[in-house]
């Protein structure tokens, strides 16, 4: 249909701008991770696996990495209980309202992430909204403390932040089913809730594949949250790696885990698709 | 929209509903299955009210236009789903639908899913998929109109047959005036969300009550006249009549005009006209032919008559059958 020089010209701008700010990174990250540091703060190019050794012998990023994985499993589900009949909503009842519900969903992507998670902050603060309505009221004496600065406030800042990115693949999904299944399930004497397990919640499993690996993988790489609200006993793998680039100046190390977490993701993605490829029928 | 429409479905009978599209046909359907629920009216079945009942507490079940067969299940969970859902016990649920697939003919693809079968294949499966639970009636919405000529004839003669033998009532909804008559018991037909005429095919065909029905099913002459003394006065013809004083209406098959004979009896109306188009059908040959006074007829021959000649046609006074004007509707 296009010519060679037009479809060269086409995809070749894309195809540099990705090479040379995702691919020549991700190079350098590698060589990196294989590198080494001096006590006097010297990067120095010998080729050995000293990074990778550390990683696996200090139980200190163990530990951080399993938390930030059980955060992001945390968040995940919630945001798929929230996010699973909200799509149902919108996709089977919302009728006329349909089209306005779906930009309510969309719009809080628009507001900066950085506002949504000070907003979190004045909410959930030992002055903030939640504490000094629940003193007001009396149910508390003193401020909750574990409200804010802990992996509480994270996990409910992510979900409430990565919701969206659950609903929107789910919802698709089940505007995909054809309303005739739905008929025919109900006319040969399914009840409504049989026909959701039966028929609903099998055919919607790609959407809820693809939302529950967004949430997933979305949270578990996040370090703004943490560093905001997390407090000591909410650091995530993230927040590791950024001060091993900033000022505990050990890129080598920060390399190594962001090559992990890489391969981590690499491989959930890979998982996702699989799933999503075995459960859709069309 | 539906209006004023009031049908009563004997038990193993085969109704057709028959219409246009937009005559109403699937909406009265679905207000039978109770997907849709009509703004006024009552349905019944036997001593019970259905209209107030969900659509799974029905024993009605239905057959999709499109099957609607789940994507995610093979043919035997397909057609397993109303007995698993009814919890019906296991040994049971095995036995019924290995009859469903041996009845439809499909016992060699009950591991596979409706996606690997073809069209064909997957109507029978839909078929199997409502008969396995006995509803007392069947509803299926244009179920053939997906498939190719030839399966379609198929298919109308295995329907009927299958129905005769579960003697269950099936209610089916086709656009396909031919597809009616042969498979029917009885005929509705529907036109504008009314129903202009319910009886046998045979009746129907015969004794079509509006000009719309003469011209829906099969074809016809529809001849426009004033009934004066018991004689009636259409154009240049006149003949014998009971009805009473006023315009009248009649419809006149192609069939009942035959080429004019000598020994032919005194009550037979003739008129002449020269053939001005010639189709040929098989064994008849539809002839068009111009008459005085603008009357065009269409008359079924055996043939041999050749565009261009002037002949002579007749029918008896009683073929021309009195029908209702069909007014213009929306």
């Amino acid at each position: 249909m296009f010519s060679r020089t037009y479809k060269t010209v086409v995809t070749l701008p894309p195809l540099l701008w990705v090479s040379l700010f995702l691919l020549v990174p991700y190079l350098l990250m590698f060589c990196y991770s294989f590198w080494s540091i001096t006590p006097a703060q010297t990067i120095v190019h010998s080729w050995n696996f000293d990074n990778y050794k550390e990683l696996l012998q200090k139980t200190v990023y163990w530990q951080t990495l399993l938390r930030s994985m059980w955060i992001a499993a945390r968040v995940m589900l919630f945001s798929l209980l929230l996010g699973y009949p909200l799509a149902c909503f919108l996709s089977f009842y919302a009728g006329k309202q349909k089209d306005l519900l779906y930009q309510l969903v969309i719009i809080p992507l628009w507001v900066s992430y950085l506002v949504r998670a000070y907003a979190w902050k004045t909410i959930l603060g030992s002055d903030g909204v939640l504490n000094t309505l629940l003193q007001y009221v009396h149910l508390t004496k003193h401020p909750l403390e574990f409200l804010l600065y802990s992996p509480f406030a994270v996990v409910l800042t992510l979900t409430h932040i990565y919701t969206p990115f659950t609903i929107l693949p789910i919802y698709a999904a089940l505007e995909h089913i054809p309303r005739n299944l739905v008929e025919a399930s109900n006319d040969l004497g399914a009840t409504p809730a049989q026909t959701f397990w039966k028929v609903i919640l099998p055919l919607s499993i790609p959407g809820v594949v693809a939302g529950a690996t967004f949430a997933f993988v979305l949270s578990l790489g996040d370090f703004l949250a943490p560093l905001l609200l997390g407090g000591p006993s909410g650091i995530m793998i993230s927040n590791i790696v950024v001060s091993l680039f900033g000022a505990a100046y050990n890129w080598p190390l920060g390399a190594a885990i962001s090559l992990g977490m890489l391969l981590i993701v690499v491989s959930l993605l890979f998982l996702s698709e699989r799933l999503e490829k075995k459960w859709s029928f069309s | 929209m539906l209006k004023n429409v009031s049908l009563e479905i004997a038990e193993g009978e085969f109704l057709t509903i028959l219409g246009e599209s937009g005559s109403g046909k699937t909406t009265l359907l679905r207000i039978i299955a109770g997907f849709e629920t009509a703004t006024s009216g009552e349905l019944w079945m036997e001593s019970e009210r259905l209209d107030h009942q969900p659509p799974y507490r029905r024993r009605v079940n239905t057959v999709f236009q499109s099957y609607a067969l789940f994507p995610h299940l093979t043919v035997e969970e397909n057609v397993a789903y109303g007995l698993r859902v009814a919890k019906r016990p296991a040994a049971e649920i095995e036995q019924r639908v290995a009859e469903a697939l041996d009845k439809v003919k499909m016992t060699a693809y009950a591991k596979s899913k409706p996606s690997k079968i073809s069209g064909g294949q997957q109507q029978r499966v839909a078929l199997a998929r409502a008969l396995v639970n006995r509803p007392r009636l069947l509803l299926l919405d244009e179920p053939l109109s997906a498939l190719d000529a030839n399966l379609r004839r198929q298919m109308q003669v295995e329907l009927k047959s299958l129905q005769r033998e579960v003697g269950i009532a099936f209610v089916f909804v086709t656009h396909d005036q031919e597809e009616a008559m042969v498979m029917s018991d009885r005929i509705a037909l529907l036109r504008s969300g009314e129903l202009e005429q319910i009886a046998t095919p045979r009746e129907i065909y015969n004794r079509p009550a509006t000009a719309y029905v003469a011209q829906f099913i099969g074809h016809t002459n529809l001849l426009k006249g004033e009934v004066r003394g018991g004689v009636v006065n259409s154009g240049s013809l006149t003949w014998q009549t009971t009805l009473p004083d006023g315009p009248a209406l009649f419809s006149l098959r192609p069939e009942q005009l035959r080429l004019a004979q000598n020994d032919a009896p005194r009550t037979a109306v003739r008129v002449r006209g020269k053939v001005v188009h010639q189709a040929f059908h098989g064994a008849t040959e539809l002839i068009r032919v111009a008459c005085a006074d603008g009357l065009v007829l269409i008359a079924r021959t055996a043939g041999g008559v050749e565009p261009g000649s002037v002949i002579e046609l007749e029918f008896s006074a009683s073929d021309a059958i009195p029908v209702r004007e069909s007014a213009e509707r929306m």
